[in-house]
């Protein structure tokens, strides 16, 4: 069958980006045409400003090479503008005559141009625009002949002009209508301390100005004359007043525009066969003049391009910084207030930093900062969730590195770190390595570094530190992950909770069943979201779905916990910590019999068998089920510990009966899977030596009772477990607990810990549904002791001739 | 000289899993997808030698258990933007039994 053919008129970023996002998901689909007005392959326009300052070349700023480009089968024609689209006959035509293309589908992604002041004089030689590399090679070639450059516009462009032209040795000046620079990120304060540091870089600026006329010579700029009559000596003009949407084409071809090429969320123009994405085009009345907003069009275009008809964009916050080096300059949102909004302002004149942020009732709505920019995206990431912020608002000033004794999760400043400083601690990667893949390859996003690098790829907990690591080597067009609408992995893009609530709703009971109902992309799925599938589906339809161990991870398909060298450890369950005699004996007797390397005492009060082989496994098993041992589940997202203290029954200070309390717990609670995995710990007393202050369900014994506390973590990054409510009886600790553990069951996003999943919906909300409400405490308590009636030693029922023994036997030949 | 050997039946093979054939001088991974096609690894991954049999299969690649590198089984080879391979063992499928070259 003949291919359809897609045509795609404007060789930039936006347009690109959807040719790439369109390949991954469909790409045997369209013979794709290419047209190009500059005769370059697609580079990073936004690294034109470090091309200027001479810290990049025009070839390290490539997105797709030319060689990409055939890879791919694309026909590309750079150099060539398009200038008639027929849209009966579905043909473009270049400008030259001769080329020309036929669609069954059309991009339009023509960018925008720089607007260019309607003053007398214009027209002169000298005077450009800074949107693309001839206008770059223009200002290089001005600053080896030329002596004066004026920059019109103190915008963001405008300065990144300037400031490349003053390295390269002209005399700039820098003329604004405004009363302060940068106006529409900054305000006046911040404004006025950026305008300093750069007239110390040798800047100068003429504030409030109004332009009337460009005075030429011999058909060249020579000065530039203001409304008030004086003029100041120019040989290059740079104008920098603003973009404009590129639509005329569009517009002579009877599309409809306004201000833009108009498009609904599906990135669809008035005509069905006609997308269109980037800065040309006018989406719910905005158009956008930074990367990541397109990028977002264009992900979204991309699966309605592939037919698949899903995902929306219904619009992007932004935020934007400045790539001058050595100036730190963040803001986002609305920084300026108004009547309904408050501020937190800290301002240290000597210092060089300022930050604003401004809040409105409980949320943070915008924030302005400059010379300390490292807590840029954490304040993005609040604003954009539109995240409640009472709790920690009289320290929110202060950045994240200062909520709690932060584990080590890195808020340094990352611009200020050497490039051989260690980054990611799980994979060895330093800052230089991650810079540079991030300059070379062009990456945009925290999960393109991820994959590239692998930093950040493993516990996580130098995430904070690689975005803000690419927030300083790409400035605005880094946009934090969005963490409310993530899709679950590359197979959607659905989110947790939307799939989450479609299995609730529709009943789904397999895997296959969720997938093809909710349109995944690939045959079935991948490692990341199977397990998670099949964890929504056991936990929201207990003894209906079956559980399918093909889409578990290896540990809890094989009950035991993966070695780096391929074995196996064996962790049997010891309730509460709590051992005898004989059962020691069979442990010590098996680690005998199977030759076992190593044997350890955990961290989780009980023995760990390291190093058997998986063909041993059964039969290790068999041996410590003989002395009345079961899976201990070291290995699972599900119950891990019940850690105890001695407690009343031998300790002096004990108030309750601490080890019993553990271990009528762990009881209760064994075969629970669970988003993560789960641990609780139980002290007789408030000095607390079972540690219960760091797990996801505490217990802490008084002589009136007990006090519990959940979402602590003493993992990746320590956090302390929140006070829940005090109780009396151990009937009363099992139920809160146990509603608190179904509550987290049914709500929590796979991979999601408690102290997570608490952060994310709310503690009060918890407390409603568990504490406040008893009928629903109830109604929870039973649904999980539902789920767990009947469950089954999972060794013991390995240890038979049956099919599920078959995978630890090897086949030998 | 390497010769077609019987190892197991289909059935004994999980769908979207695999079984672990040793022979005297390497661990092979025997992989079956969920449409019944057969495909034989070197159980040895690329990165730092985890054993692929014991990783999650989902079309035609494997997850590696140990760090998560994605391996095509057909050809043995890592996805981008991980590099390396794996040997691939020659496997066939007939009247429900499956045959290794070995
Ligand atoms: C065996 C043990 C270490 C030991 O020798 O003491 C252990 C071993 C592993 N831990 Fe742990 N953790 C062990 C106690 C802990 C504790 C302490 C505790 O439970 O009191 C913690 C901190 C408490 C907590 O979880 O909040 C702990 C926090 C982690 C984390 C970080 C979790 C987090 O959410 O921050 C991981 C990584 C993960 O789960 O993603 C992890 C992951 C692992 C894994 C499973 C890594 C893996 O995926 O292969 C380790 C397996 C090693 C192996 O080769 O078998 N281990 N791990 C401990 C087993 C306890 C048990 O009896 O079940
Ligand atoms: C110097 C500079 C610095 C910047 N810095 C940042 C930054 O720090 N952060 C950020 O987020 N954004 C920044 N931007 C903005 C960012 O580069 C743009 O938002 C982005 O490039 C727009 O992508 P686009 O595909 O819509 O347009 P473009 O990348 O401009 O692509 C449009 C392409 O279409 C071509 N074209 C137009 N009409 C036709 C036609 N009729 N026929 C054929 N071809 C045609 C044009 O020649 C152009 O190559 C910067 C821009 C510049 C110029
Ligand atoms: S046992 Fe835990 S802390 Fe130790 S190396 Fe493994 S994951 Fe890291
Ligand atoms: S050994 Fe396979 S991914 Fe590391």
């Amino acid at each position: 069958m003949e291919k359809m053919k897609l045509v795609v008129i404007g060789n930039g970023m936006a347009g690109m980006r959807t040719v790439e996002e369109l390949l991954k998901i469909a790409p045997d689909l369209y013979d794709i045409t290419v047209f190009g007005d500059e005769p370059h392959p697609n580079y990073n326009r936004i690294l034109l400003s470090p091309v200027l300052a001479g810290e990049q070349t025009v070839d390290d700023i490539v997105l797709n090479s030319r060689d990409w480009y055939a890879e791919n089968n694309i026909t590309l024609h750079a150099g060539k503008r398009v200038n008639k689209i027929d849209r009966v006959k579905r043909i473009v035509y270049a400008e030259d005559g001769a080329t020309f293309a036929e669609y069954d589908r059309l991009l339009l992604a023509t960018g925008s141009k720089p607007f260019i002041l309607p003053v007398p004089g214009k027209e002169l030689e000298g005077v450009i625009g800074f949107r693309d590399i001839s206008d770059v090679d223009a200002m290089i070639e001005a600053s080896n002949t030329h002596k004066h450059a004026v920059v019109i516009g103190g915008g963001l462009l405008g300065l990144e002009a300037a400031n490349g032209l003053a390295i390269r040795g002209m005399d700039v000046t820098v003329v604004h209508l405004h009363d302060w620079l940068l106006e529409r990120q900054l305000d006046s304060v911040a404004g006025k301390m950026l305008q300093k540091s750069l007239e110390d870089k040798g800047l100068k600026f003429l504030l409030g100005k109004q332009t009337e006329q460009l005075i030429g010579d011999n058909g060249r700029v020579k000065a530039v004359r203001f409304k008030d009559g004086q003029e100041v000596p120019a040989d290059l003009v740079v104008m920098a007043v603003g973009i404009r949407p590129n639509f005329a084409l569009a517009e002579s071809a009877g599309i409809h525009c306004n201000r833009g090429i108009v498009v609904n969320d599906t990135m669809q123009t008035f005509d069905p066969r006609i997308y269109s994405v980037g800065e040309c085009v006018s989406h719910r009345g905005t158009s956008y003049g930074l990367v990541a907003p397109l990028f977002e069009m264009a992900k979204v275009c991309a699966t309605h391009l592939a037919n698949f008809g899903i995902g929306r964009y219904t619009g992007s916050v932004t935020s934007t910084k400045l790539k001058v080096t050595g100036i730190d300059l963040f803001s986002a949102g609305d920084f300026m207030g108004n009547d309904k909004t408050d501020e937190i302002v800290l301002h240290d004149a000597v210092g060089g930093v300022y930050k604003k942020l401004v809040l409105e009732g409980d949320r943070l709505v915008g924030a302005c900062l400059y010379g300390d920019t490292a807590d840029g995206s954490w304040y993005f990431q609040m604003l954009k969730d539109s995240k409640e912020v009472h709790e920690i608002r009289d320290h929110l000033m202060f950045g994240q590195n200062h909520l709690g004794d932060a584990g080590h999760k890195g808020q340094t400043q990352a611009a200020a770190m050497p490039d051989n400083a260690e980054v990611c601690g799980c994979n060895g990667v330093c800052k230089g390595t991650i810079v540079k893949a991030i300059k070379e390859k062009g990456l945009f996003s925290l999960d393109d570094v991820r994959k590239h690098t692998k930093a950040s790829a493993s516990c996580g907990s130098c995430t904070g530190l690689v975005e803000q690591i690419l927030a300083s080597c790409i400035g605005g067009a880094y946009q934090p992950a969005d963490t409310k609408n993530k899709p679950m992995c590359g197979c959607t893009d659905l989110n947790h909770g939307e799939v989450r609530a479609a299995i609730r709703e529709r009943k789904f009971l397999d895997i296959p069943t969720v997938q093809r109902e909710l349109k995944w992309r690939t045959p079935n799925g991948c490692a990341s979201c199977r397990p998670a599938l099949n964890y929504y589906l056991i936990s929201t339809w207990p003894h209906e779905a079956q559980d399918d161990p093909q889409s578990r991870f290896i540990n809890e398909r094989a009950h035991a916990n993966i070695q780096k060298d391929g074995t196996y450890s064996v962790v049997p369950r010891m309730l509460g910590g709590i051992t005898t005699p004989d059962e020691l004996r069979a442990i010590a007797d098996a680690a005998d019999k199977y030759k076992v390397p190593t044997v350890k005492v955990t961290g989780g009060q009980r023995i760990d068998l390291l190093g058997v082989k998986k063909d041993d496994l059964p039969k290790i098993w068999n041996d410590l089920s003989q002395a009345g041992m079961v899976s201990g589940h070291a290995y699972g997202k599900s119950i891990r510990t019940v850690k105890t203290c001695v407690g009343a029954e031998h300790c002096r200070f004990g108030t309750q009966l601490s080890m019993a309390m553990g271990v009528k717990l762990e009881k209760m609670l064994f075969g629970m899977w669970a988003p993560h995995k789960v641990k609780l710990a139980v002290s007789g007393c408030p000095r607390n030596c079972a540690e219960a202050g760091i797990k996801d369900v505490g217990v802490i014994g008084l002589e009136s009772g007990y006090e519990l506390y959940v979402a602590g973590n003493g993992g990746i990054k320590t956090d302390v477990a929140q006070f829940f409510c005090k109780v009396q009886t151990d009937e009363e600790v099992m139920e809160y607990s146990a509603a608190f553990l179904q509550l987290y069951r049914e709500e929590g996003y796979y991979l999601e810990r408690t102290v997570h999943y608490v952060e994310r919906v709310g503690l009060d909300y918890v407390k409603s549904k568990v504490v406040e409400d008893a009928a629903n405490r109830k109604a929870l308590y039973e649904r999980l002791q539902y789920a767990l009636q009947g469950y089954q030693d999972p060794w013991a029922d390995r240890v038979a001739e049956t099919p599920k023994r078959r995978q630890f036997e090897l086949i030998s030949i | 000289m390497s010769e077609w050997k019987q190892v197991a039946a289909l059935e004994e093979i999980p769908r979207l899993g695999s079984r672990v054939v040793k022979t005297t001088t390497q661990d092979i991974a025997v992989f079956r997808t969920a449409e019944d096609k057969v495909f034989a690894l070197h159980d040895h991954c690329p990165h730092k030698g985890g054993p692929l049999s014991q990783g999650i299969v989902h079309g035609d690649k494997v997850t590696c258990p140990l760090h998560g590198w994605n391996i095509g089984l057909c050809d043995g080879q890592a996805m981008a933007p991980d590099v390396g391979n794996t040997a691939c063992i020659e496997v066939k499928l007939e009247n429900g039994l499956v045959f290794l070259k070995v």
